[in-house]
């Protein structure tokens, strides 16, 4: 599936939802259910500051395309933080910096990602657009 | 006279709205106040009808402007009781005042070996300036324990008073835990031994009355906006002894007498301290702040918050898993608190959603944090426009938060 079928995906699981409650405490669920970094990732080297989240964020790269672990210390973070991942882990680096996310917007939690939102998610897709654009460039001069 | 809330409430726009379908409840007052209509109508009628460069035109609006801001001025003296006009400095808010201070001050009287006092309680703003200033002067910063309570250990500050303690400056109440110290005794012993003492004020300003001669401080800073007053404007307090020693802050227009290319002269207080244009509208809707308060008066403030915090105490308690982080004695209506197994991020989104404004952080003081050995709480702060219904709608947030992360 591409990144926008896996988003329409979301959408229309999120469509589902009466109300704020029922959302965050999916939320919620998905925080618990994220599939926990490796312990030996859970280092300053992979924080991504947030000024009270926490966000750590790991990424290999194997046959083409990218794999992300992430973690938080906040339940909410987590559970957003997995639905980025659901989106954008195992994708080519094109197609992530090609990405515009906006499934965001239309599951109705675009304010988690404002600036002024101090729960490093806004660096996280920063972060991860960054390690794309890196395996990218390394891949061309493999290449080249 | 009568203590209406309601009345009291509909002098404030801000607080008649809706956040997600949820009455609004405003509890993030320690970060800053809703404005009254006076203080907002005020703003408006300055830039309408008067706004001009003051203490220079030769015109009327001029002449009435000037009137307006040192009037103000006067106002502000007999607020807080102080000897003389000339010892009130206008400043951008709490963190000028405290920056001024340490900054002057210290080029005069802080030199190399020399000791700045300062408590672990402190706004990062009466931790920073100092900072600064000890590491220019080759001086130490020393840090006044607190204990599990958050209160200042007194008889660990009367230990540390010595002869190389040039100047004390710590909070009159805390921005975190809403602890009010003991600020008399800390002058009183300070004073014992010549050392002068700032105390910052920001968070006494809206809840308690303030009387700096009775107090005898050296230096009082504190900012409009955290008392209904607007955004940008701030004062310092002197004593006139004090300022009029220590140097110049800021050059520019305003606080000179003669100027040449060689060398300048300086002007008398207050304007000493005032370079550039200042801040008139802010500081004549800072007047209509004063006279909000004034209007219902101190005591009746006092006595209506602590109804509150008694009330929020109480019901808080109830709460599973919730630990509150500052329980002093002596408090204004602050609640720091952390749930045991939910982050206070988590707790803040929750709270947003069922129409509750707190913070979430460390609140501009981490070493505090550090002493207490967590990464930050929520904050709930009160102010007098608060109401038990909006502490119920608060409680039933925590209760949800309990229910929604179990």
């Amino acid at each position: 599936m591409s990144i926008k079928e896996v988003e329409s995906q979301v959408i229309s699981e999120f469509e589902m939802f009466d109300d704020w409650t029922d959302k965050y405490n999916y939320l919620i669920e998905l925080g618990k259910s994220i599939p926990a970094i490796d312990e030996k990732y859970k280092q300053p080297k992979y924080l991504i500051k947030g000024c009270q989240s926490q966000v750590w964020l790991h990424a290999s790269y194997q046959n083409g395309k990218i794999q992300f672990t992430a973690d938080s210390d906040a339940l909410i973070t987590k559970g957003i933080v997995s639905l980025l991942l659901r989106v954008l882990s195992d994708r080519t680096p094109d197609e992530i910096i090609n990405s515009d996310l906006n499934f965001i917007d239309k599951i109705g939690l675009k304010d988690h990602l404002s600036p002024t939102r101090a729960n490093g998610l806004t660096n996280m897709i920063k972060q991860i657009k960054l390690y794309a654009m890196a395996f990218k460039a390394k891949n061309q001069k493999n290449q080249g | 006279m009568d203590f209406d809330i309601q009345k009291i409430r509909s002098q404030f726009p801000a607080l008649d709205q809706q956040i997600n379908k949820k009455p609004f409840v405003y509890f993030d007052n320690a970060a800053t106040t809703q404005k009254p209509k006076i203080v907002i109508k005020r703003l408006i009628d300055y830039y309408n009808n008067e706004n001009c460069n003051i203490h220079r035109g030769d015109y009327f609006l001029s002449r009435q402007a000037t009137e307006a801001y040192e009037n103000t001025r006067k106002t502000v003296q007999s607020f807080i009781n102080a000897h003389q006009s000339d010892e009130i400095i206008f400043t951008r808010g709490t963190t000028e005042s405290v920056n001024l201070v340490a900054s002057s001050f210290s080029k005069k009287f802080v030199n190399k070996g020399d000791e700045v006092l300062i408590s672990a309680m402190e706004h990062h703003s009466n931790i920073v300036p100092w900072q600064l200033a000890c590491k220019e002067r080759d001086a130490q910063l020393k840090v006044i324990p607190i204990n599990k309570n958050g209160e200042i250990i007194m008889e660990e500050y009367y230990k540390m008073l010595n002869e190389k303690t040039r100047i004390v400056a710590v909070t009159h109440v805390s921005n975190s835990m809403g602890t009010i110290n003991p600020v008399k005794q800390i002058i009183d012993a300070a004073h014992n031994k010549n050392i002068p003492v700032l105390i910052d004020g920001a968070q006494a300003m809206p809840h308690l009355e303030v009387n700096v001669s009775e107090l005898d401080c050296d230096f009082y800073c504190f900012s409009g906006h955290k008392m209904y007053g607007p955004m940008g404007v701030g004062v310092l307090y002197g004593k006139e002894e004090w300022l009029n020693q220590i140097p110049p802050y800021q050059g520019g227009g305003e606080m000179i007498n003669e100027v040449t290319f060689a060398k300048t002269t300086f002007n008398k207080l207050p304007f000493k301290f005032e370079a550039g244009t200042p801040n008139v509208a802010d500081v004549l809707g800072l007047e209509k702040a004063l006279t909000f308060i004034s209007s219902i008066g101190y005591k009746n403030i006092q006595k209506y918050e602590k109804e509150l915090l008694q009330y929020t105490n109480r019901q808080i308690k109830n709460i599973d898993k919730i630990k509150l982080i500052g329980t002093a004695g002596k408090k204004t209506a602050v609640f720091s608190f952390l749930f045991d197994d939910i982050h206070p991020y988590d707790t803040g989104v929750i709270l947003d959603k069922m129409g509750v404004a707190v913070r979430t952080g460390h609140h501009c003081t981490q070493p505090l944090m550090d002493f207490f050995e967590i990464p930050g709480t929520v904050r709930a702060s009160l102010a007098v426009y608060n109401t038990k219904e909006e502490i119920d709608q608060f409680i039933d947030g925590l209760k949800m938060v309990r229910k929604m992360f179990v």
